[in-house]
């Protein structure tokens, strides 16, 4: 093709994976060939007429008919974010309720990526996918598009109800007591537009998961975990909810209502918080009205018997028609007919890593669920257009659920395709492996496009995955279970207070030149044993990796027989190892040689951040809490 | 069909089914711009070939009339270009029709892998053509030379459009200019959006009534001059296509401007 016509689309110096560049993946060519009617989602999330409304809207406020306070919050209800030092974009959110994706959706959105912003997506840490550098004008264009496929981003940003997430392994966990995606999606469905939840006093978050180990419930604002128990000879279904708990500036961890809240009292549950924290929250103080603070500050047996309360008071005054419409058909499990006869590489070496690291074996036998891991979370149009695709072709459930780490599950995959369907991800590009592992480390968007961001904390975590990657330390059973989490700022959309090793960005100096600088925090999890991670000392970018490196190796020495990092590193924070290194304290003295700032002239690369050529320097704009 | 000239409506793109029965009256001269050796395979019956590369050899309009006189096109024909990159190449060659003064050109509204993959009729031959005479007059007032845009950037209400993807625009473009990407215009299967779309979508930029507008990408005038028939299609009146786009505007060293302090590249998963 007439390639000569055309400016590459990336400088050269800026490529650093070309081996993927599809230039001409737009021309109309490449139309997809027909496959059978692909599954479409029972809900229908959007409202048309939003898009209208929102490009009025930003009319008047560009011919100055509304003022500039007025239209950030309607932006952010309508879930477009500013972006980074400009008012001529914005970021568009789209909200993925319970994670689930179908596939006429991602071809979608892998057009709107196109038209409309850089060519990529970013699948976010709560499950939703965001388009970034899109022109403010644009946004209700991108409306119009996600309306066609039932998406919306109505109430993804601003003082709303955000996504309502729900674990990707909801349905397929060998732990679970029962699926509880009908129960996520209900609860999405009941608060979305709902005129109780247009202005709270802050975001408002709901997680559930299958079980313990699989979710964050006691990280947000309303998390909760399925139980059931037995009672006059039946099986009832309830949740374990958690309330109060979050990360950012000040992080908590949730505490659990009461023994077992029955399911009939689930929406009740979440409207009596929702209503507290709509009456008393902090609407004042901008650094401290999420609800955790509220409990905090009231003390969590006043904050609970407020919620008992209140939900007597919701029960009782709801007329009979207020519940959750829980649909618990379940989905149709149809493995899908096989259209080509290419066989995958089974042999290779890769796929047994890839297999160990990025799949899941389900409750249902002979199935699994795939794990894709992204870079940062970032994804390719044509690479969207691809897994809509591969999810038609191997998915029996027909739909992709996203996961909490910038991933996205392709579920109920038979055993049998799983060659196949590796061979296929490699071609596309999408067949990284350590998806489930250390491997994948998580970064918020950073200086790539937030306005508070201090450091490139969004090109850190891609840094980080290529050297483990190259290391191979995706295939080390030790590092399994553990994580690493990169936030460009103290807020903590990047989630490092859960990380195993986590990094929060800031700026350091010698003298008068500065250069980017993470602190690093040991120890946080957010399993049963929830804990925020520990300070253990700043760590400049470019020696981050050093650094973790060093810790690992730290840890092979020191390791008992049966310890994995995560084991190890507890014992350490908690000062209770008893090998040479017996606290935090002595993990400091060994890793301070290797933090130790060069001079400029023998280092100037030290002094400049991922992404950048010229001297690191801070500069931030208004902050709308880009989480 | 029979229209005088003055009552033409100025039509922008040709559609598959109205080209297919002026191929079979014999009323039109299709022109193919796509490589010769993909011509030769097989291309829209009756087309001629006519490479951008060999146009853009050298686009003086005495040697670009003469190229014109022999496809056999004189001022009356009737001509429809196509090629198989989203219509920004078919747009280049159109547009220099229409610059030298023909003003029956228009775009196949979809490409030519389309045309195939829908399948319908191509063939291999290569046509008989007589020579024609056509006239040379000039139509400056659609071209945009860049010492014309340094001018006009300054004059109030004049809008400036870079068709480049998003990622070059932030990292540099012509100060003031607006970024509308190629592949904003297009939809799925057609190369340009239907005219209400467009319509919506130039409106909510800001881009309406009878503002002068100039146009330009990365080198050679493909992409904006895909743009330039977006504009014209709902109606515009004032578009001009700055030709030598970007690629002479850095050779020259005039100003540039970028998105500061932010890495967006880094954004993106190519
Ligand atoms: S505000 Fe959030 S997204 Fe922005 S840099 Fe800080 S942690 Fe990252």
């Amino acid at each position: 093709m007439y390639f000569e016509f055309y400016e590459p689309k990336f400088p050269i110096s800026k490529i650093y994976n070309r081996n993927q560049r599809h230039w001409f993946v737009l021309t109309l060519s490449n139309l997809k060939q027909h496959r059978p009617k692909s599954r479409k989602g029972k809900i229908n999330w959007a409202r048309s007429q939003e898009a209208d409304h929102f490009a009025n809207t930003v009319k008047l406020y560009r011919q100055g008919k509304y003022d500039a306070d007025s239209f950030r919050r309607f932006r952010l209800q309508h879930g477009a974010y500013g972006t980074r030092l400009t008012s001529d974009y914005a970021m568009v959110r789209i909200k993925l309720p319970a994670g689930e994706i179908y596939p006429h959706q991602l071809e979608k959105l892998s057009q709107l990526s196109e038209q409309f912003s850089i060519g990529s997506a970013h699948f976010s840490t709560r499950e939703n996918i965001q388009l970034h550098w899109v022109v403010l004008e644009d946004v209700s264009e991108i409306f119009r598009g996600l309306a066609e496929v039932g998406l919306t981003t109505r109430e993804a940003c601003g003082n709303s109800i955000r996504n309502v997430m729900c674990s990707p392994l909801s349905g397929v966990c060998p732990d679970e007591e029962f699926d509880s995606t009908p129960y996520a999606l209900a609860t999405a469905r009941f608060f979305l537009r709902n005129p109780m939840a247009q202005n709270l006093p802050r975001k408002f978050k709901f997680n559930f998961t299958c079980c313990e180990k699989h979710g964050m419930v006691r990280m947000v604002d309303v998390g909760l975990i399925p139980q059931t128990r037995q009672q006059e000879g039946s099986t009832q279904k309830g949740f374990k909810v958690f309330l109060g708990g979050g990360l950012g500036n000040k992080s908590f961890v949730g505490y659990q209502l009461e023994e077992f809240t029955p399911e009939e009292d689930l929406l009740f549950t979440s409207m009596a918080v929702v209503r507290i924290f709509d009456r008393i929250g902090d609407r004042k103080n901008m650094a401290r009205n999420r609800m955790r603070y509220l409990v905090n500050e009231m003390g969590w047996e006043k904050f609970q018997n407020l919620v008992l309360k209140e939900r007597a008071i919701v029960r009782a005054t709801q007329s009979v028609v207020t519940r959750l419409n829980v649909d618990d058909t379940p989905n149709e499990i149809k493995r899908p007919i096989r259209i080509s006869d290419e066989s995958g590489s089974s042999n290779s070496d890769g796929y047994e890593r890839w297999l160990k690291g990025n799949t899941f074996k389900q409750k249902q036998s002979g199935y699994y669920s795939v794990f894709i891991t992204l870079e940062a979370g970032d994804i390719t149009s044509n690479q969207l257009n691809i897994l809509s695709e591969l999810i038609q072709d191997f998915s029996s459930e027909g739909l992709a659920r996203c996961g909490f780490n910038q991933d996205v599950a392709l579920r109920f995959v038979h055993e049998d395709d799983l060659p196949r369907l590796y061979s296929q991800l490699l071609n596309a590009g999408l067949a990284k492996s350590g998806a489930l592992t250390m491997a994948a480390p998580i970064g918020c968007s950073g200086t790539t496009s937030c306005n508070l961001a201090l450091t490139n904390s969004h090109r850190l975590a891609k840094e980080i995955q290529r050297k483990f990657l190259e290391l191979k330390l995706d295939e080390d059973d030790d590092l399994r279970d553990s994580s690493i989490k990169i936030s460009g700022c103290p807020n903590s959309c990047g989630q490092h207070g859960i990380a195993t090793i986590g990094f929060f960005g800031g700026g350091g100096r010698v003298g008068k030149d500065m250069y980017p600088n993470y602190m690093m925090q040991l120890g946080g999890r957010s399993d049963g044993e929830t804990m925020l991670g520990i300070s253990c000392l700043r760590v400049p970018a470019k020696r981050v990796i050093p650094v973790i490196l060093k810790i690992i190796d730290l840890f092979k020495q020191n390791k008992k027989p049966e310890d994995d990092l995560k084991s190890w590193i507890r014992r350490v924070v908690n000062g209770i190892d008893d090998s040479e290194i017996k606290s935090m304290d002595d993990i400091k003295k060994i890793l301070t040689p290797l933090i130790t700032p060069p001079s400029k002239t023998d280092d100037p690369d030290f002094y400049s951040d991922y992404g950048n050529d010229t001297s690191y320097h801070t500069k931030t704009g208004k902050g709308e809490c880009a989480a | 069909m029979c229209r005088l000239s003055q009552e033409k409506v100025v039509k922008i793109t040709t559609d598959v089914d109205t080209l297919r029965s002026e191929i079979k009256d014999k009323s039109v001269r299709v022109i193919d711009v796509r490589r010769e050796e993909d011509y030769k395979k097989n291309h829209i019956p009756t087309a001629v070939n006519l490479p951008l590369a060999n146009l853009l050899s050298d686009d003086s309009p005495e040697r670009v009339i003469k190229l014109i006189n022999s496809m056999g096109i004189d001022d009356e024909t009737s001509v429809v270009v196509y090629d198989d990159t989203f219509g920004a190449l078919a747009s280049r060659v159109a547009w220099t029709l229409e610059y030298l003064g023909h003003s029956d050109v228009s775009l196949l509204d979809t490409t030519y892998s389309r045309w195939k993959s829908i399948g319908l009729e191509n063939d291999n031959l290569v046509p008989e053509v007589q020579t024609k005479e056509h006239s040379l007059k000039l139509r400056p007032e659609i071209l945009a030379t860049s010492d014309y845009l340094e001018s006009a950037k300054e004059k109030e209400g004049v809008i400036l459009v870079d068709n480049r993807e998003r990622l070059n625009f932030l990292e540099q473009h012509i100060p003031g200019a607006m970024s509308l990407p190629y592949r904003t215009l297009a939809t799925q299967d057609k190369i340009l959006r239907p005219k209400e779309d467009m319509k919506r979508l130039l409106d909510n930029r800001g881009i309406s009534g009878d503002t002068e507008i100039i146009t330009y990408c990365g080198s050679v005038g493909t992409l904006s001059g895909l743009a330039y028939y977006a504009l014209k299609s709902v109606g515009l009146p004032n578009v001009k296509l700055y030709v030598r786009s970007f690629k002479e505007w850095k050779g020259l060293s005039k100003p540039t401007e970028k998105q500061e302090e932010a890495n967006y590249w880094d954004l993106s998963a190519e």
